[in-house]
Parts: C-alpha cells; sequence; structure tokens
C-alpha cells in the first residue's frame, strides 16, 4: 500500500544542526551570567523553544512528515499551552 | 450455499485452540467480547455497592454498615464505576468491534497493542482486587483522592491510585489505536465526511484519551511520591498548595467525563437514524460538535473548584467556557430530535434506552448549568445535586447509550436475537427506577444535604427513603435487562444480517462476522445514512 | 484487506505515543510554572546551587547524542551499517555518561542535606523545598526515561548487527530514535529551568 521513501537527512545537514543547537546552548549559558532581571527567563524559554523546534524539525523529521502529524502535533502544543495557561487565571489573581 | 465460518471458528493467529484463542488474540472482535464480560463483572460488582450504600442511606443512623466502610464503599463504587465502566466500556467493547467494520477496515491498525491493552486493563482490575485486602484497607479518600487527605489517611491509596495509572495507560493505548486506525485503514472511498457518527465519536474520544489521561496519570504519581517521600508538594507548611492537586486531577476528570459520553452520544447518533428509517439531521453539524465538546472540554475543569479558594477570576473565565461547552451537546440533541421529526419510526429496546438518553443526559446537562453558575453552585456545591447531576449524564448518559448499544449490536455480535417483551420491561423499570432513585437528590441537594455523608438530619429522611425504593426498582430492572440479554444464548434465535435496516457496513456483513469482517469487497454510498434501498426492501422482524 | 507494512501508520503512532510523554511531562512543567510564579526569588536563589558545568555538560552530551542518533539512521539507508552500529554505540555510551553525571549531582546534594523531606529542606525557606522537591522528581523521571531511551537504543543495535533492521526495513530504528530525541528535548527545558534562572 504505502512505499513512499521517507527524506534522508545528509550528514551536513544534521552537522549543521547540531551546530546551531551547540551555539544556542552557548548563547543561553553566556546570557544566564547577566542579570536582565525578568528578561532572563524570557531569553532562555525563547532559547530553549528555538533549540527544541530544530530537534523536531530536522532529528526528528517533522519537517517532511504529512499533515495528520504536523497538524496533531500542533494541537498536542495548543493544549499543552491552555493547561499552563489557565492556571494562571487562578494563581495570577490571588490575593 | 457454503457459509463463511464465523470469527468464533476462525482463532486469529491462526492454529491457537481453547483459551489461547481468547488470550492470545489478535482479533479485535474477541478483544470487545473480552472486554464485555470484564466490564459486566464489575458492572454487577459496581451496581452492587451503590445499592448497598443507598440501602445504608434508606434510614438514619447506622443500617447495615460502619461509617469507617461507608467512606470506603463509596470510593469504591466511584473507582469501579469510573475507571473501570464508565471510561473503558463503549470504546473497548463496542468501539473495538464495530470501528473497524464500519471503516470497511478488517481490524485495527496495532493489533497486537490491541491486546496489550486488554491485559493492563485486567492488570488494573486486578490492583483494584489487591487494593480491597492489603495493609490500611481501601482508600476512604472517595475516587477524587483529594490531597492531603489522600496523602495522609492510613488506607491503602498507592496500590489504588496505581491501578488507575495502569488502567490509564489502557484508555491512552486504545485512543492511539483508534486515531491510527481511522486515519489509516479507512475504505480509500471514504472520505472524512463519509466517516459513520458513531466512529467519528470515537475519534474524537480517542483525542481526549490520548492527550488528558497522561495528567492523571502524573498526577497519581506524585501522590504515590508524596506517600513515600513526603516531599511537600501539596503541602502548604512546606511551600505547596493543596489547590494544584484539584486543578491537576480535574484536568483529567474533568475531559474524562468527555471520555465517558462522546461514544454514548456516537451510539445514539446510529440508533436514531436507523429506526426513523431517515438520514440524520446535521451529519456535518454533530461531526462538528463532537470535536468542540473535546476541545471546550479541556477549558472548563475548575469549574469543580469555585469553593476550593481559587482566585474569583478563575471562578468567573471557568464559568463563562463551562456555558459555553454547553452548545455543542445541545446541538446534537436539536439533530436528534430533528431526526425523529417526520420519520418513519420502529419502536424496539434500542431505540427506547437512547429515547431516554436523550431526555435524561439533557435533564442532567441542564443542572450542570445550574452547577456551572457561580453563584447557585456555592449553595449545592458538595451536596446530593451533584450526585444527581453525575448520575443523570453519567448513568442516564452513558449507561443508557451502552445500554441502546448493547441492544442494537448485541445480534450482530452473537448471531441470536433476544425477547422484546422482556426487554421492554426491563428498560422500562431502569428509566421509572432511575427517576425515582435520583430526582430526589436533586431535592435533597437543595435542601442542603452534604454528598459522601453517612448519616443526615431527620429533614432529608423521606427523600433518602424514597430514593431506596427507586434503587430496588432500578436494579431490578438493571439485573432483568442483563438476564434477558444472556438468555439469548439460551433461545438461541438466530438473528439475521440486518434486523434493524441499517446503512452501516456493519449491517452488511454476517451475524456474527466471519474473521476478516468482509466477504466481498464492501462498498458504501455517498452517504452513510442514506435509506432509500432500505424504504424500498425493509427489513421483515 | 492489506499485508504490505504501512510506514507512515507506524510513525503516526509512535508520534501519538510521543504526544502522551510530552503531556505527562507537561504536567510537571504546569507545576513548575505554578510554584516559579509564587516563588520566583528563591527559586533563583536555590537554582544557583546546582552546577551549571555538569549542566551543561549533560546538554551538550543529550544534543551530541541525538545527533548520533539522527546520523545512524542515514548512515543505514545509505547502507553503511558499520557506521550507523558505531554511532548507536556511541549514543548509548552518551546516555551512559549523562546518568553517571546525574549520579554524582544527587549524591552531592543528598550529602549536602538536599533530600525530599530532609529537615534542611523541611524547615529551611518554602520556595526552596518546592525546587528541589520539583528538582528530584523531574530530573528522576527524565533519568528513567533515558534509561528506556538507552534499552531501545540497545535493542536497536542488536536488531541492525543481526540484519532484522535493514536500510529498507528500520522502523524499529525510526521511532526508537523519536524516542531518543524526545528524552533530549524534554532535557533542553529542564536545563534552563533549573540550572540557568537568576
Amino acid at each position: 500500500m504505502d512505499s513512499e521513501e521517507q527524506h534522508i537527512l545528509s550528514f551536513k545537514t544534521l552537522g549543521l544542526i547540531l551546530a546551531a543547537l551547540l551555539l544556542l546552548t552557548g548563547i543561553t549559558i553566556a546570557v544566564s551570567y547577566f542579570d536582565l532581571g525578568i528578561f532572563n527567563i524570557f531569553i532562555a524559554l525563547g532559547i530553549a523553544c528555538t533549540k527544541v523546534s530544530l530537534v523536531l524539525l530536522f532529528f526528528m523529521h517533522l519537517k517532511y512528515e504529512g499533515k495528520a502529524i504536523r497538524r496533531s502535533f500542533i494541537g498536542t502544543i495548543f493544549f499543552l499551552f491552555i493547561m499552563i495557561s489557565f492556571m494562571f487565571w487562578d494563581y495570577a489573581f490571588r490575593h | 450455499m457454503a457459509t463463511t465460518p464465523s470469527f468464533y471458528d476462525t482463532p486469529s493467529p491462526p492454529g491457537l485452540v481453547g483459551i489461547k484463542a481468547w488470550l492470545l488474540t489478535h482479533d479485535h472482535k474477541r478483544l470487545a467480547l473480552m472486554y464485555l464480560w470484564a466490564v459486566l463483572f464489575w458492572f454487577v460488582i459496581g451496581v452492587s455497592i451503590g445499592f448497598l450504600l443507598r440501602i445504608e442511606l434508606m434510614f438514619i443512623g447506622r443500617t447495615i454498615m460502619s461509617a469507617e466502610v461507608y467512606n470506603s464503599a463509596f470510593t469504591l463504587h466511584g473507582v469501579i464505576m469510573i475507571f473501570l465502566i464508565a471510561i473503558p466500556a463503549i470504546p473497548a467493547i463496542l468501539g473495538n468491534f464495530f470501528l473497524p467494520i464500519q471503516l470497511g477496515a478488517d481490524d485495527v491498525f496495532f493489533p497486537r497493542l490491541n491486546l496489550l491493552s486488554w491485559y493492563l486493563f485486567m492488570l488494573g482490575g486486578l490492583l483494584a482486587i489487591v487494593s480491597l485486602f492489603s495493609g490500611g484497607g481501601f482508600p476512604d479518600t472517595g475516587w477524587t483522592f483529594y490531597v492531603p487527605f489522600s496523602i495522609g489517611t492510613k488506607h491503602n491509596v498507592p496500590l489504588t491510585v496505581f491501578a488507575a495509572f495502569i488502567l490509564g495507560m489502557s484508555s491512552m493505548l486504545t485512543g492511539l489505536n483508534f486515531i491510527t486506525t481511522i486515519h489509516r485503514k479507512r475504505l480509500p472511498s471514504m472520505g472524512w465526511m463519509q466517516i459513520p457518527l458513531f466512529t467519528w465519536s470515537l475519534y474524537a474520544t480517542a483525542w481526549v484519551q490520548l492527550l488528558a489521561t497522561p495528567v492523571i496519570s502524573i498526577t497519581f504519581v506524585l501522590v504515590i511520591i508524596e506517600r513515600f517521600f513526603n516531599i511537600g508538594l501539596f503541602d502548604p507548611d512546606r511551600g505547596g498548595d493543596p489547590i494544584l492537586y484539584e486543578h491537576l486531577f480535574w484536568t483529567y476528570s474533568h475531559p474524562a467525563v468527555y471520555i465517558m459520553v462522546l461514544p454514548g452520544m456516537g451510539i445514539v447518533s446510529e440508533v436514531i437514524p436507523t429506526f426513523s428509517r431517515k438520514a440524520i439531521f446535521g451529519y456535518q453539524a454533530i461531526v462538528y460538535s463532537s470535536l468542540g465538546i473535546a476541545i471546550a472540554g479541556s477549558l472548563v475543569w475548575a469549574h469543580h473548584m469555585y469553593t476550593s479558594g481559587m482566585s474569583d477570576t478563575a471562578v468567573f473565565v471557568f464559568s463563562l467556557f463551562t456555558f459555553l461547552v454547553a452548545i455543542p451537546s445541545a446541538v446534537k440533541v436539536f439533530s436528534w430530535v430533528s431526526t425523529l421529526y417526520k420519520g418513519s419510526i420502529e419502536m424496539t429496546p434500542a431505540l427506547f434506552y437512547s429515547l431516554a438518553f436523550i431526555y435524561l443526559f439533557s435533564v442532567g446537562g441542564l443542572s450542570g448549568l445550574l452547577q456551572g453558575a457561580a453563584g447557585p453552585n456555592i449553595h449545592i456545591h458538595g451536596t446530593q445535586f451533584i450526585v444527581a447531576h453525575f448520575h443523570f449524564t453519567v448513568l442516564g448518559g452513558t449507561g443508557f447509550a451502552f445500554f441502546s448499544g448493547l441492544h442494537y449490536w448485541w445480534p450482530k455480535m452473537f448471531g441470536v436475537m433476544y425477547n422484546f417483551r422482556r426487554a421492554y420491561i426491563a428498560a422500562v423499570l431502569t428509566t421509572v427506577g432511575f427517576m425515582f432513585h435520583f430526582v430526589p437528590m436533586f431535592i435533597l441537594g437543595l435542601m442542603g444535604m452534604p454528598r459522601r455523608y453517612y448519616d443526615y438530619l431527620p429533614q432529608y429522611a423521606h427523600g433518602n427513603f424514597l430514593a431506596g425504593i427507586g434503587a430496588i426498582i432500578m436494579v431490578s430492572g438493571i439485573l432483568l435487562m442483563l438476564i434477558n440479554l444472556l438468555l439469548s444464548f439460551r433461545n438461541k434465535i438466530a438473528a439475521p444480517d440486518n434486523p434493524w435496516g441499517g446503512c452501516t457496513l456493519e449491517w452488511m456483513v454476517p451475524s456474527p462476522p466471519p474473521l476478516r469482517n468482509f466477504i466481498t469487497e464492501p462498498h458504501i454510498k455517498e452517504y452513510p445514512y442514506d435509506f432509500s434501498d432500505i424504504l424500498t426492501n425493509p427489513p421483515k422482524n | 484487506m492489506t499485508s504490505q507494512r504501512d510506514l507512515t501508520g507506524i510513525r503516526i503512532g509512535m508520534w501519538l505515543f510521543l504526544y502522551t510523554e510530552i503531556i505527562l511531562f507537561g504536567g510537571l512543567f504546569v507545576i513548575y510554572s505554578v510554584y516559579f510564579y509564587d516563588y520566583s526569588a528563591e527559586f533563583a536563589k536555590s537554582g544557583k546551587e546546582l552546577n551549571r558545568l555538569i549542566g551543561s555538560l549533560n546538554t551538550i552530551i543529550l544534543l551530541v547524542s541525538s545527533f548520533m542518533v539522527a546520523s545512524s539512521i542515514t548512515a543505514l539507508r545509505r547502507e553503511a551499517k558499520k557506521l550507523c552500529l558505531g554511532l548507536l554505540a556511541a549514543s548509548f555510551l552518551c546516555g551512559g555518561i549523562f546518568l553517571i553525571n546525574k549520579y554524582f549531582e544527587w549524591t552531592h546534594k543528598i550529602a549536602h542535606g538536599i533530600y525530599p523531606n530532609s529537615p534542611a529542606l523541611t524547615n529551611g525557606p518554602p520556595g526552596k523545598n518546592v525546587f528541589f522537591g520539583l528538582y528530584y522528581i523531574i530530573t528522576g523521571l527524565h533519568g528513567l526515561h533515558v534509561i528506556v531511551g538507552m534499552t531501545l537504543l540497545a535493542l536497536s543495535f542488536l536488531l541492525v548487527y543481526k540484519g532484522k533492521i535493514t536500510a529498507h526495513h528500520f522502523s524499529l530504528l525510526d521511532n526508537s530514535g523519536l524516542y531518543w530525541h524526545l528524552v533530549d528535548l524534554i532535557w533542553i527545558f529542564i536545563f534552563p529551568l533549573f540550572y540557568l534562572i537568576l
């Protein structure tokens, strides 16, 4: 029935992604040595999200998957987002 | 004309004999029946415990059990009914049997994973039984296991929540299997908008099973960790917030009620058109409302927590979303009723239960709106009103839909027909008994009687006595229903392939079906509820 | 109906399973986010007590191992079986080193009186108790998943070696890889949340 060949990622591409990941790791460690107040957590999480996206899109070949997987992944993240953010209707508004 | 052997005579994998043909099966139909007997076993126990609880409450003071036993009894009743029956029953039994057939497939996508799901279900049940007798006694916390009591009580909480954890894994894997099956094993000619509504309801349910269950898994793991390592994550003295436990618990347990009811609604969406000989009104509306309920249902969990101490803003927001989630359910009720309108109606036991569902679930849903409003909730939270509400929705809803589905698909699964007269008597007894049993609880709750209380003030005596009478009638009806279905095996009245004149693919195969479900290549019409052929050639009963 | 293997279907099944793991850890991150909001200052202070060097090392180890696992699939599909086996073995080793580092981190903390329900934590600031409670639970659960991932890598190694996983028949390797990457993903979030907050 289904014999579509999955896209093969070249060593070069994988190596570039690893380099990017290591660079981002270096940046996030470096930034942690400076006190930027509330921005520290946002930068750290922003970089983490970028790294996670690279691993997902390339190492886990999400970039080359079909609609079903891409949409369901977004849906899962959305559910997680709701779980976390809706907690704050409670916690952010307590006396 | 040689008849193809049924799946009973053809084990899969081939070559298995005796009990191994069941315990090692890959056949979704055998698995469905193995779930059926397990669930009926738990159902008899769960109903019996409920019955004993209500006998205890019929009279003031101690009637048949002590207060300590009462607390464990209502916990056990809840744990069995929710984790071992209401959540798994329809997907694991009727879903497993009919989802592949409705899609034109020969099995689910991962048959061996399906077998694993069954073993996990049985393991969870076994652990629950063991936890009855292991040190400390069965938990007395209620099925909600609220902290700090669940962490502090001497009763054996870890084993029971671990059993629930295992049952959750079973549920997740079933959801995973159904989603993959629906995506990949449909007939090539069957587009998304041609999938029968029962299967659609299982699709929406499967997503909730898959995404929501891990939340309760981690929550129960944390309870076990707290019991053994005493970290203090929910202990206010050490930085924790007990309300956070409630948030985590209900983030699963509210979507869980949609796991319970969506498949039930799917059954009703099959039964109503078949016995109206008329296409379902608003097929697309039902599809989108099922998905809508699944999504919106994950936005409302804290309506179980208005009085817990959380912020007023949260109370407001969750109340707002709770009102919104009622809309897609109402859409379905309108669709069902519109289907019946000007239909060519044939009364059968299956239709009776589905009609009862529509009424009982509507009452349950409307009472839910009352609870969802923040003001009234202060008055009725923690009272018998809530007990009535969730029995109307879960028993009157999921339960009655399950009974309807059993009566609808029984001839297909077993190739035999049951006695109609006894079925109707049972159905009427169950429904009338249900009303006498649970309506008093609405009133008792409004009058202020708390739930989970072993004893009560004299003004509640009449209501509790009446509820007890209702229990006796209802349980008699349920018993008669089960006996009647089982008698069909003794009377062996052969059932035709399509006794009701249904349109979906399961009615195009023999009763019971062969191993690979289809003898010839299945063909579907443009629309799954096209009754034109049936109307020109109705089945003879 | 069909006896051919549906590779896309198998992959969909694996991703669905990964979603359950994402939500499982997601629940723990929900707890972290709530308590971080309540105890930001104490969380930052406690975070300083964790060893940034070991944390960074572990991050790099997992990233490199993810690269190697992804590369092992490319290698196999290009019929370079020995390279594939080497990469898988190296990834397995990375997992082992990660766990050893974790062991040292934990024993060090325990020796300093920082462990669940320790007197230091019970009598100390509540935010610190919650921080380290979450630290042990999250890194502990993560560690369990590293062990499971290593088991899958070992199994894949064996099956590639025996020729049961081939360039045209590699779903198990693919799915083991996905599981390993998930373990990496979770750590990518654990690292800043516990080691890098100021």
